[in-house]
């Protein structure tokens, strides 16, 4: 297959116009000695169809959720996705364009990010927030170095109940600008905030933490807010944005950066991505943000129009002095979230969460009442949580898939005093007829 | 005209969406969440019915430019052609309803994708071993400058080896991403050519240098023929090459980083393999490293035993990792289509015509603009207004009245060693056709700029808004919308 459209003909005449023989001799700079003098060794091209019959192939040797019950969660979840986000986004109006540096021909785009803006601002309840990062995980990073850079410490301090991969993520790069990271225990399922206080000081740049954190578990967040700007450090908060819609957000308990994982909002698992990485902060911290934003003004006839501004934070202004190295982003992932949450809109957010609530709230209950079965931590939680279970959770959850049933993620892997419980997740698509069974197929294994 | 906003267009109490029933007994908030985890003010989200959620994006799509509108000549963005066979492949349900967390033998179809897509691009770019976990061109940067500082500590030689060397021809990233990795960034100029000037690198390479980043055709669209005098100067001094392969589309199949001397490279598969832009993202930045990076590799690394495919994260030298899961697995899927859709010789062949299309542009232009480096230039080249700037025509200028033509403008103002510049990289999906109606379209302007200046300095003319001021948007930045007071 080939999308190049040049005849024969068409090459002789442009050849003709550059004033050479042909097309080797425009690559006559390109030293011999090390240009490749034989095909690239790839297997043989392959027609549309064959193409998408290889490709499927490759699709179906995959078991999807469509095929079984899902309760995996732990970072990813399986929200529904409305129609009209799938449709929306397709518009290749939309997704065939670049960043919208060309203001007055990316309008459509640079208004969506100006809405997806505002909403991420409402969600989180704080002033401004960027066009996207590429994850929660990465967006963890960004913020500690951005709180590094506002109070030029060097010391961050996250909680050991924040995501294992955002945590692992976020070493790496601590590791290059010698950021000292310090991880703060748990109890009972929420971060231990006595060990907090006596870990912050005047050399904290943050601290950071998650809520729900990885175990689901809902932390006391303003408590933990105020033990970090008791010494004068940043408070970091990573939260799931489905849970906004009943939970308190970020603004309401004094965080001065927001982040988390915006992939529940529209996004389909895709096997752990593209997702949205949002990053939401107080407006004094506008200039160390890291990524774009797009702000309105107006033109000459006082017409109103959106485009990229403060670009002078940005890598291609700025270069080595720039707040990250971020170009590419999320783009299209925050169309989707901005279309997701205009059709949920004020009462369906609240719905979504409610929905989650109490079904995870139910799951919980009835697998507390199985022998052998309990939950692991007395925190409150919202669409997540832990239990310990009375035989190898891996083997479990194998067992389970002969029902046709993902049962939840075993948390060895991750935490090795967690090595008898799995974490298992309840999204507003489950089921109770869906979660019975899960309980049914448990008892039928102990 | 102006366009509301979605916020303009919320009514109390109207709803698009539909949720189902709650089926198990609810329970009263007291006894699920304590009141101090209670959200105190609902978040004011719009409230609009489905169909007019649609009309609202539908008409903000009419609002934008894509590929698929029209030409594209954006320089270093490659914006071809997105295949849109692709895009049915990628919306499979095999490839979207899959959890990152499900056990490796429900999602062998993924794994084996990720493997072969990682094998192929070795192949493509002549090294050893490939991460596919960097979600854009900027990210892979960082991980592999990563690996570089892995090495050099592994070495014992981590202290010592301060400085990342990068031309002044340079991406913004590159000096951005050896910032973001702890590295002192040392300039070195560009020679008349256009390429790394070798007296100057000389200068500054010595023992504290970990690497050197080289964009190779670089972002004038030069090959640079010292690539191999370039590399040994580096090594010589312990130092590894980086390869920021935004510019690969010039050279897949005809010269490979691996064989020019590089040690680490990145893909933008959103460039090279047609995956599309969305507006910005999201992108994928694979790497492909030389075996001496090998063990730094950020884990997990897809590995193929007999005929199973494992994720493994036993890899003791490892960096880490630098994103969540295993990277932009969806557009990974596009990426892949596309090369074992074109195979080897259609990809020599995107090459080649690409550069084709290139030279063709640059010559039938360089009556009417004055090009800075007249050699033959490999997938894009830079021309700039300096002609034009006599009769008080910038750059800008241009590109706003290129709008009004119905294409989008060339990158402007980058590289940033030429003044005024244009950077036009037309890639190899578009046809004579479409190129020549761009050249008249230049040559219509730079006599416009002659006689009608004034039409250029106000430009675009045909756009939904005019241009607008960019000034008052920095200095007094509205960043979200706010309801009007009452």
């Amino acid at each position: 297959m080939n999308y190049v459209p040049h005849t024969s003909e068409d090459r002789s005449e442009m050849l003709k116009v550059i004033g050479v023989s042909s097309i080797d001799e425009l690559f006559s700079d390109v030293p011999s000695e090390v240009k490749l003098h034989r095909e690239l060794n790839l297997p043989a091209a392959m027609s549309e169809f064959e193409l998408i019959k290889y490709m499927s192939g490759l699709a179906g040797k995959n078991t999807t959720t469509d095929n079984m019950v899902s309760f995996l969660g732990a970072g990813v979840y399986d929200h529904y996705v409305p129609s009209v986000v799938k449709h929306i986004i397709s518009r290749s109006e939309f997704y065939t364009s670049y960043t919208p540096y060309q203001a007055e021909i990316s309008q459509g785009m640079l208004q969506s990010i100006f809405e997806y803006q505002t909403l991420m601002c409402e969600l989180t309840a704080m002033d401004i927030s960027n066009a996207s990062l590429y994850d929660g995980a990465t967006a963890i990073a960004e913020a500690a170095m951005m709180a590094s850079r506002l109070t030029r410490k060097q010391e961050v301090i996250i909680s050991r109940a924040v995501h294992p991969d955002y945590r692992r993520t976020l070493r790496t790069y601590a590791h290059n600008l010698e950021l000292n990271v310090i991880e703060v225990p748990f109890k009972h399922g929420a971060t231990d905030i006595e060990a907090l206080r006596d870990l912050v000081s005047d050399e904290t740049a943050c601290v950071i933490l998650q809520s729900p954190n990885f175990f689901g578990c809902i932390e006391n967040m303003a408590l933990a807010a105020e033990v970090a700007h008791g010494e004068k450090a940043l408070f970091v908060a990573c939260v799931d944005p489905i849970s906004l819609g009943i939970l308190a957000p970020p603004g309401e308990y004094g965080a001065d950066i927001a982040v988390g994982e915006g992939q529940g909002l529209g996004i389909p698992m895709g096997f752990g991505g593209p997702h949205l990485g949002f990053l939401t902060c107080r407006k004094e911290h506008l200039r160390q943000m890291p990524g774009r934003v797009a702000g309105e003004t107006h033109d000459s006839q006082g017409r109103r129009g959106y485009l990229l501004t403060l670009q002078a934070r940005e890598q291609h202004i700025r270069r080595d002095r720039a707040t990250s190295n971020i170009c590419s982003n999320q783009a299209l992932c925050a169309l989707a979230a901005t279309v997701y949450l205009s059709w949920l809109g004020k009462q369906g957010i609240k719905e979504v969460a409610e929905l989650c609530v109490q079904k995870a709230h139910y799951a919980c209950e009835k697998l507390s009442l199985i022998p052998g079965f309990e939950q692991k931590h007395e925190a409150p939680f919202f669409k997540e949580f832990v239990v310990k279970t009375p035989l190898k959770p891996e083997e479990l959850c194998a067992d389970l898939l002969e029902a046709n049933i993902l049962g939840g993620l075993p948390l060895g892997r991750f935490y090795s005093d967690l090595s008898d419980s799995i974490l298992v997740a309840v999204t507003e698509k489950r089921t109770k007829e869906e979660i019975d069974t899960l309980c049914r197929a448990l008892e039928g294994l102990v | 005209m102006s366009m509301p906003l979605i916020f303009e267009k919320s009514k109390p109490g109207r709803k698009a969406y539909s949720l189902p029933e709650l089926d198990v007994p609810k329970k009263e908030c007291p006894d699920v969440l304590p009141d101090w985890a209670i959200r105190k003010q609902p978040a004011s989200l719009p409230e609009v019915s489905e169909v007019d959620l649609v009309r609202h994006y539908t008409k903000l799509s009419r609002r934008n430019y894509g590929v698929d509108q029209g030409f594209y000549p954006l320089g270093s963005c490659t914006m071809k052609y997105n295949p849109k066979v692709n895009e049915d492949i990628a919306a499979l349900s095999g490839f979207n309803n899959i959890h990152p967390y499900q056990p490796e033998e429900l999602v062998q179809g993924a794994l084996e994708l990720m493997y072969e897509f990682g094998r192929d691009l070795c192949e493509i770019s002549g090294m050893h071993e490939a991460s596919l976990q960097p979600a854009a061109g900027a990210h892979g940067e960082l991980t592999g400058l990563m690996l570089i500082r892995a090495y050099h500590e592994s070495r014992g030689d981590g202290k010592k080896r301060t400085k990342v060397i990068v031309p002044d021809s340079a991406h913004g990233t590159n000096p951005a991403s050896a910032a973001f990795c702890g590295y002192q960034v040392v300039e070195v100029k560009s020679d008349e050519r256009g390429g790394v000037d070798l007296d100057s690198l000389r200068e500054v390479v010595s023992c504290d240098v970990a690497a050197l980043m080289l964009t190779n055709p670089n972002t004038l669209g030069l090959f640079d023929e010292n690539v191999v005098e370039i590399a040994r100067i580096v090594h010589d001094a312990g130092g590894l090459l980086y390869y920021d392969g935004a510019n690969m589309n010039a050279i897949v199949g005809i010269v490979r980083p691996g064989d020019m001397g590089f040690d680490v490279l990145h893909y933008n598969v959103h460039k090279t393999f047609s995956t599309p832009h969305g507006g910005g993202g999201p992108g994928c930045g694979a790497i492909a490293v030389k075996e001496i990076l090998t063990p730094f590799l950020p884990v997990p690394v897809v590995e193929k035993h007999g005929d199973r495919y494992t994720l493994n994260y036993d890899r003791p030298q490892s960096i880490g990792k630098v994103k969540g899961f295993y990277g932009n697995f969806n557009v990974m899927v596009k990426g892949f289509a596309y090369i074992r859709s074109l195979g080897a010789e259609g990809l020599r062949k995107v090459a080649e015509t690409a550069v084709l299309n290139a030279n063709y542009i640059m010559r039938r232009l360089e009556k009417y603009y004055h090009l800075p480096y007249d050699r033959h230039c490999k997938h894009e080249f830079v021309i700039d207004a300096s002609r034009q700037l006599e009769y008080g025509v910038h750059t800008n200028d241009i590109a706003k009245a290129l709008l009004d033509l119905g294409f989008h403008a060339p990158t402007v103002y980058f590289p940033l060693i030429v003044r005024e510049a244009m950077m036009i990289e037309p890639t190899e999906t578009e046809s004579k056709e479409t190129l020549d109606a761009f050249i008249e379209a230049m040559i219509q302007i730079a006599q416009l700029a002659e006689t009608r200046a004034e039409k250029l300095q106000t430009a675009p003319h045909n756009t939904v808004v005019g241009r607008l001021d960019d000034v008052t948007a920095a200095r007094r930045p509205v960043l979200r919308w706010t309801p009007p007071e009452k």
